[in-house]
């Protein structure tokens, strides 16, 4: 998952696909941020502490050009200028909304300095749009194919299905205007297409499902290299079948391309004997599932059963509903300690009977010393109920578990 | 002093003090519900005029042979180094805007235009200064280890330089902001952990050596001819942030009725007490919109030490409300023009470098006929339980 520095902290990465202008500002960003997998704590640190000893020509720019905008990064400036000359944040410009269904749209998304443009297919990315000043941060599969010839200047597309209520979905799907800017997280994952892919494979997805497997798919049509696919796809009517007419199309093209499709109105829900039926050598085929929970269960189960999970690979794009919950399973992810914890337990607590030295000031909510990043899960303010989740700072002193979560300390 | 040794609070019951500290707390919960995009789009905007004024200032200043444009830059460096100081850095490191969930703009992150390094700052002056507000011993901003600004620090000859150290404090008062951290009172009585101190000591020359190079090497050398006029509009622009936020700071809680209090207070304190401690040792002052934003929002420094983490652009609303409860709870408010504020400072400081007066008719405490002692009251309240503190 997203921490709060992962542009900064993989800044060095990059300098391969950006242009020159990119380089000096990110290498100067690098400069500051210095070593990987820091704390937001550390990188403000380190933007006061970096004295990066000035080498070739470029470092030397570079050096000097942080050294005129410190305490800030020249990002800081740039930005100002386009939103997307900053690698200190990831930031995406959306070019375009594309309804796909009635509930179903795409994203089109121009990435800003320091993204990765070499993403897998079957990756997923951070979003994160700021809605009332608050951003709020969701998980998306990429849809498009990685373009290696595009180097960098390229597009990638995520696409949505409107929860009912959902809160986010909702708004990107029916409230985002084009040319929002958003923020990112790199492409991670590894519900992904191997390179090269098996001899034979199995698609099986459902709904919004297809969104990593369109983006393989569209990576084997690209290559013209199709190999033995079957793919089975399980939508509630046609209408709402995402991407079917590109599917068709491409099952037009390659022959070795099957596409089985399933429509619960007209041919009722897809279990695993209509599945055996469909696709009677599943056995041989390294198989990729993406879709609704119970689907996922389904499959999971079965393929257990019959001694072949080493050949399933699953993506569930919703974890264990916590918000209600109270108390969990707490993992103070740096330091390897574990907690079990109620519901009134604040989390610094927690932290100092497992031993470990939690940063605090006033412990009672005023001061901001505790604040530690949230990677996983989510927390409860104890003062309001305030509900924190992942990818936040918190503050230890006066939140408690609610549900599992992961603290990076 | 202790909360119930205060005069002015004399008149309150256990039950009226735990009353009014609920009516903080529904201030609290009612800004935190209506906190969103207007506060977020506020800071946001300080920080665009912020670095637009500094980018003006340093392009302005490579001309700064001619004497206007010497005069424009320094002018735009000074006001834009006060607001990164006082409205942005401040506040956004006592986590006013860490909702927004902005690591660009958050508490754990923000790195300030100054020579004291964040961490240490938030350390000196988040934690110990707003948690142990003038409490004497704790709370190392109450005369910043040099000065006697209250007749309950005991006098020592050395107080006699007070009017000097203070021309002192206010010029190199970034300096002073550097290393208050390092606890002066603690290095004088021998019990500083040298380790640390060094760890402390490396972290601010780093933070110096980027600084000073900015302003006193790069910016004048990228300058050329107009080297000397560059490095002098830096030191001079330096110098004006140091007396303004030095003037500013010194009018929060050292005008007449800010009270101090002794350590005896922290005993048993209840959230509901911390709240009248933060008001009765606080000043505010009175000014236009344009000065309050770039004192800082200092001139709220009641409802910023009674809600320190809530977006500063609520003060002017939230101190409506604070002013009232102090009304009906007869407390009082401090506040005035800030040149009287300053006035008193200054009367005070210079009175204070003197011994106190052997005390003629001993001040009169008001009349406590009919109320607890402060020995009763604390055992009313019995100790507070754990939640108390975060609740
Ligand atoms: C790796 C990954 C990839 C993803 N890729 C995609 C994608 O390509 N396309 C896509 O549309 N979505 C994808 N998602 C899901 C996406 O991140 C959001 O969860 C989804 O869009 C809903 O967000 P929301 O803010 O609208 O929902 P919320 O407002 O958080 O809730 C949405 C609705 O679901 C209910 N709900 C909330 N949580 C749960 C839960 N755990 N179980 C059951 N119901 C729940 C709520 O009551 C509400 O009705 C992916 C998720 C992950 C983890
Ligand atoms: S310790 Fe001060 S806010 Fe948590």
């Amino acid at each position: 998952m997203r921490t709060l520095i992962t542009p900064l902290a993989t800044l060095r990465d990059r300098g391969r696909a950006m242009s020159v202008p990119q380089k000096l500002a990110t290498a100067a960003a690098g400069a500051a941020a210095a070593a990987l997998g820091a704390t937001a704590l550390e990188v403000r640190r380190r933007v006061a502490d970096s004295d990066a000893s000035p080498g070739s020509g470029i470092d030397l720019v570079r050096s000097v050009v942080a050294r005129m905008t410190t305490p800030l990064l020249p990002d800081d400036y740039l930005h100002m200028i386009n939103p997307l000359w900053s690698a200190r944040e990831l930031r995406g410009k959306v070019v375009e909304v594309r309804p796909e269904t009635h509930d179903a749209a795409t994203l089109v998304i121009t990435p800003g300095w320091g993204f990765q443009a070499s993403y897998q297919p079957g990756q997923y990315v951070g979003i994160g749009v700021s809605l009332d000043g608050k951003w709020h941060w969701r998980s998306y599969s990429i849809s498009s194919a990685p373009d290696r010839a595009a180097r960098g200047r390229g597009t990638i597309t995520i696409t949505v299905k409107a929860m009912p209520e959902g809160f986010m979905s909702e708004h990107l799907v029916r409230g985002l205007a084009p040319g929002t800017i958003v923020r990112l997280a790199l492409p991670q994952g590894d519900f992904v297409l191997p390179d090269p892919p098996p001899a034979k494979l199995l698609f099986w997805t459902g709904g919004s499902g297809i969104t990593p497997v369109m983006s393989m798919l569209r990576t084997l049509h690209r290559r013209g290299t199709m190999p033995d696919v079957v793919h089975i796809h399980a939508a509630p009517n046609r209408g709402q079948a995402i991407f079917r007419d590109e599917r068709v199309a491409l099952a037009g093209t390659h022959p070795t391309l099957r596409l089985v499709e399933n429509f619960d109105d007209e041919h009722g829900i897809l279990d695993v004997s209509k599945l055996e039926a469909a696709c009677p050598d599943w056995r041989d085929r390294q198989t990729w599932v993406c879709g609704p929970a119970p689907m996922l269960e389904a499959a999971e189960r079965h393929w257990e059963s019959a001694g072949l999970g080493q050949a399933l690979h699953l993506e569930r794009f919703s974890a264990a509903l916590t918000a209600s919950a109270e108390g969990g399973h707490v993992v103070f992810a740096k330091s390897g300690r574990e907690a079990d914890l109620d519901g009134a337990t604040t989390i610094l607590e927690a932290g100092e009977a497992a031993g470990i030295t939690m940063p605090f000031g006033c412990r009672m909510g005023i001061c901001h010393t505790c604040v530690i990043p949230l990677k996983k899960g989510m927390v409860k303010d104890l003062r309001n109920g305030a509900e924190y989740q992942e990818n936040q700072g918190v503050q230890t002193c006066v939140t408690a578990a609610a549900g599992d979560c992961v603290l990076e300390i | 002093m202790a909360i119930s040794d205060v005069a002015s609070f004399a008149h309150l019951s256990a039950a009226d003090v735990e009353a009014l500290g609920g009516e903080f707390d529904a201030i609290r919960r009612d800004i935190e519900a209506v906190r969103g995009e207007k506060d977020a789009a506020y800071i946001r905007r300080m920080i665009y005029i912020q670095r637009r004024l500094v980018v003006a200032a340093r392009i302005t200043l490579f001309a700064s042979m001619f004497p206007p444009a010497w005069v424009a830059g320094t002018a735009m460096l000074a006001a834009g180094k006060i607001l990164e100081n006082m409205e942005i850095g401040h506040n956004v490191m006592h986590g006013q805007f860490d909702w927004m969930n902005d690591p660009e703009i958050h508490s754990g992150t923000w790195e300030w235009d100054t020579t004291c390094p964040a961490e240490q700052w938030k350390h000196s002056h988040n934690f110990l200064h707003h948690t142990f507000t003038n409490v004497i011993g704790k709370d190392n901003d109450v005369g910043y280890g040099i000065l006697r600004v209250t007749s309950d620090q005991k006098w020592h000859p050395v107080n006699l330089g007070q009017p000097v150290y203070n021309a002192l404090l206010a010029l190199l008062f970034e300096w002073g902001v550097a290393l208050h951290d390092l606890d002066i009172e603690a290095i004088r009585k021998g019990n500083k952990d040298p380790k640390e101190m060094k760890r402390q000591l490396k972290s601010i020359g780093r933070k110096v050596r980027r600084q000073v190079g900015k302003d006193y090497v790069i910016f004048p050398l990228l300058a050329g001819p107009a080297f000397a006029t560059t490095l002098s509009a830096n030191f001079t622009a330096n110098i004006a942030r140091n007396l303004w936020s030095y003037l500013i700071i010194f009018c929060g809680h050292f005008p007449d009725g800010a009270e101090k209090f002794d350590e005896e207070q922290l005993e048993h304190e209840t959230k509901a007490e911390w709240y009248l401690r933060q008001l009765l040792g606080s000043a505010n002052f009175e000014g236009s919109r344009l000065l309050h934003v770039m004192a800082g929002s200092l001139g709220y420094q009641i409802e910023h030490h009674l809600f320190p983490d809530l977006p500063c652009n609520r003060y002017p609303e939230m101190s409506v409300r604070v002013k009232a409860l102090c009304e009906k709870y007869n407390l009082p408010y401090t506040t005035g023009p800030l040149h009287r504020q300053y006035g008193q400072v200054l009367r005070t400081l210079m009175k204070l470098s003197l011994p106190n007066k052997p005390a003629a008719p001993a001040p009169q405490r008001p009349a406590r006929v009919g109320r607890p002692s402060p020995e009763e009251l604390r055992q009313h309240r019995g100790p507070i339980p754990p939640q108390a503190a975060v609740a």
